[in-house]
């Protein structure tokens, strides 16, 4: 018999899409992650997920409850979306007890304590994200700050981006079945792990000889670095130009277009569409070390 | 009398509670609640304007691409240069946006609204070769079958092969799906949340293999829908009639109109687009678009109050729950102080009524396998019906449009961001009328405002009492069994709610 993982996963403060982008795994398919067995001998059993779960209502509440007394320590939770917490907590709820509307503050808080480790699934969920830019109108926290304020302790790793690409999830899900939970010098400082987040995009950008050069696009279609056009390439840990997005039909440079920046604590807060300022830049290059003006 | 309360309703994007009264098994009065609240449109205040393109997508993961395109088109008319946008930079946002919607159709009848007619528990009878079908009865074997159980019980009515056979769409609709995706991403980068489009155009520099892996994929799409998608449709409504007949609601429809078919000036109502921008009802007559005629109340929603109907213009956002009347974060938009439906049975009925022959070919048929007349389009069956009808509309339409791109031609036009101004945006999301609206002062959102496709649908009572289009079709309805209270998430996902948008 194929070892069970129960999953369970918790729509916060967020957009739904993180799950679309996961439901855009090429290899594994969704399909052979949640019918087949992902890993030979193992099945991800998914127990609560409001978009795509068959039931509604009080239903799908008690399983969701039940998993969480009867797998205790022994499923994972996944949550995207940021948590409105402590006086704006009732901004978000799910499902009702005794007539009151149950907090998504308080579900974390329930489901997390006994869960074998929480994942928290995109830019929201990670780091506050987009609910809670400046002037975070609902309150909304990070899961890792509600997890500390009640002194939950389960391991924790952030998989951020906006959404993040689909083979993170999966890559950090096959690799806790296959070797379980990661060290910490397998995490960053964000606790994001270093296998997708290691490099800055800036490193490995097929436009970073424009950048070295000081060749540099001023407006959409120039040929040049992005760096004008506010791309946050320098700054973005992610493995977005090797991997590629969509099955690697394309990415976000490879459109033309700048990196929004979208797996960093600091993302929606910087201006999207000007130029970092106050950042420090590698000095490679005939252009940054001062032998060559600007092409 | 009994109260029922579905909370979460499942299978939509976001949090909806619908809390109903039931007498002798009559649905008697509704409520619909959206349950989250982030506030973007407070979030955006202060911000250069260009990063609505960016922060608006993020309202919706499901949708983005609309929520970008009528945040551009708002832009554009903000900055001056809705009449200037090139047309490769016209074609390519169709490219992008219709692609994405065509996919977000087919996700909607087989992920979202499918488990509602179809068990797949029957696939634990099948004796056929199939690999995929046989890897699901194994699934089945292991008998851990979430997310596929729990579920209500009691109206599954196709046979076991019926069953069978649609489990089999539902994979391929995975797949099929994610190519539209990868149709998006061509020319706008990645998606969810893409790039490709801005004020002013879009940043791709389109060439010949762009074109070609597009259009190939798109017949992939096109085959699905002509040959398993709308049969599917027609076949579920044959075999529930009695969904034909219920979850009607307020029989008036608007649409603003999408996909630009020529270049045009600000006024997005008046362009010639490919769904055209008008309302109807059930007569069927042409009505001409007023968008001054919007209105939008918060009387019973969760935000402080003010006297009527305000114009979106004008909206403004300041959150109060718990504020006495109120059982919502969704606002409550209306046309001509009347409560309005939208989605894709309003741009089908809206372009059947303004006499547009591809609609009339399409819908005349279907309606003639159906044996039925077009009254059938208002009920939980019509919407299915009309969404499988645009995701057809659509995908041809953009098998003309590719090869209507031209490589080296501008994309993008430049603009200077004005010291002050106001826009508006108008498009149709796969979920109906999408409207975006700005106020700039110093060169900086002074006011930002949406009024999204699920706001229109899901919105509570407004300052006169008249509740939302949801709460109408299900008010009137008989629940056979209120355990499992089939009819009324049936009538609700026919909808396709989006709550994360319908809130913003």
């Amino acid at each position: 018999m194929a070892k069970e993982i129960p999953l369970v996963w918790l729509a916060a403060s967020g957009c739904t899409g993180c799950s679309i982008s996961l439901l855009n795994s090429a290899s594994p398919s969704i399909k052979n992650l949640l019918v087949d067995e992902v890993i030979p001998g193992v099945h991800i059993n998914l127990r609560f997920h409001q978009t795509i779960m068959a039931g509604s209502g009080e239903q799908v509440i008690k399983a969701l409850e039940d998993t969480a007394r009867e797998k205790k320590g022994g499923y994972v939770l996944a949550v995207d979306g940021a948590i409105p917490a402590g006086d704006k907590a009732i901004y978000c709820v799910m499902g009702e007890r005794g007539d009151k509307p149950v907090t998504m503050e308080a579900r974390l808080e329930e489901l997390a304590r006994d869960a074998l480790a929480v994942l928290a699934v995109g830019t929201c969920a990670s780091f506050g994200g987009i609910p809670a830019a400046e002037p975070n109108p609902s309150g909304a926290q990070p899961v890792k700050q509600v997890l500390e304020a009640k002194g939950i302790k389960t391991p924790l790793i952030n998989i951020p981006g906006c959404p993040p690409h689909p083979d993170w999830f999966v890559g950090t899900v096959a690799s806790i079945l296959l070797n379980g939970l990661p060290k910490a010098e397998d995490l960053d400082d964000n606790l994001r792990p270093l296998a997708f987040y290691g490099k800055l995009i800036h490193e490995n950008c097929p436009r970073r000889a424009y950048f070295d050069e000081g060749k540099f696009a001023k407006k959409y279609g120039d040929e040049g670095c992005l760096y004008e056009l506010g791309c946050k390439g320098p700054i973005t840990y992610a493995d977005c130009p090797t991997r590629r997005w969509n099955n690697g039909t394309n990415w976000v440079i490879g459109a033309g277009a700048p990196c929004q920046g979208c797996t960093q604590p600091e993302f929606p807060n910087l201006p999207c569409y000007q130029k970092l300022v106050d950042v420090e830049l590698p000095v490679i290059g005939a252009y940054w070390t001062g032998e060559k003006e600007e092409k | 009398m009994a109260r029922i309360v579905i909370d979460p309703i499942t299978r939509i994007e976001g949090h909806l509670k619908i809390e109903t009264v039931v007498e002798d098994g009559v649905v008697k009065e509704t409520r619909s609640t959206g349950n989250l609240f982030r506030g973007i449109e407070l979030i955006l205040r202060g911000r250069d304007p260009r990063d609505a393109q960016v922060i608006t997508q993020r309202i919706c993961g499901v949708c983005p691409q609309s929520h970008g395109v009528a945040a551009a088109l708002n832009l554009d008319s903000a900055f001056g240069i809705a009449d200037k946008i090139p047309d490769n930079a016209r074609i390519i946002r169709n490219l992008i946006q219709g692609a994405h919607v065509a996919q977000d159709h087919i996700l909607h009848f087989y992920h979202l609204a499918a488990l509602d007619y179809v068990d797949v528990t029957d696939v634990a009878k099948y004796e056929g070769k199939d690999t995929e079908l046989n890897s699901v009865k194994d699934f089945i074997a292991r008998g851990e079958l979430g997310p596929f159980v729990p579920r209500y019980e009691g109206d599954y009515r196709l046979p076991p092969e019926v069953n069978q056979q649609a489990t089999a769409h539902y994979l391929q609709a995975l797949e099929i799906r994610r190519i539209g995706h990868e149709m998006v991403s061509i020319f706008s980068g990645k998606i969810p949340h893409s790039v490709g489009i801005v004020p002013g155009g879009v940043t791709c520099t389109p060439t010949i293999d762009m074109m070609t892996s597009y259009l190939w994929k798109l017949r992939k799409i096109q085959d699905f829908i002509n040959n398993v998608y709308i049969p599917d449709v027609l076949a579920v409504a044959g075999a529930y009639p009695d969904y034909c007949e219920i979850g009607a609601g307020c029989k008036n429809l608007l649409s603003y109109g999408a996909y630009d078919l020529e270049r045009g000036g600000p006024d997005y109502a008046q362009r010639k687009r490919l769904y055209i921008p008008g309302v109807t009802s059930d007569d069927l007559k042409p009505g001409k678009l007023d968008i001054s005629r919007i209105t939008e109340s918060v009387t019973h929603s969760w935000y402080e109050n003010y006297a009527g109907g305000r114009h979106p213009s004008q909206g403004e956002t300041k959150p109060k729950h718990g504020k006495d009347g109120a059982y919502s974060w969704v606002k409550a938009p209306r046309y001509n102080g009347k409560v309005h439906e939208v989605g894709p049975l309003a741009r089908v009925a809206v372009n059947y009524a303004h006499g547009d022959a591809v609609t009339r070919g399409l819908v005349d048929s279907a309606l003639a396998q159906l044996k039925a007349p077009p009254s059938v389009l208002f009920s939980v069956m019509g919407r299915h019906l009309a969404r499988a009808l645009c995701a057809k509309t659509v995908a041809d339409s953009l098998e003309k449009w590719v090869l209507e791109v031209k490589p080296g031609e501008p994309v993008f036009f430049e603009y200077t961001i004005p010291e002050e101004s106001t826009g508006v945006g108008l498009t149709e999301a796969a979920r109906g009328a999408l409207s975006h609206w700005i106020e700039i002062k110093d060169q900086k959102v002074a006011n930002y405002q949406c009024v999204v496709p699920t706001t229109w649908n899901a919105s509570p009572r407004d300052e006169n009492g008249n509740p939302g289009p949801i709460e109408q079709a299900i008010t009137g309805t008989k629940v056979k069994d209120k355990d499992n209270p089939f009819e009324i998430v049936r009538i609700v996902r026919s909808f396709d709610p989006c709550l994360a948008c319908a809130i913003h």
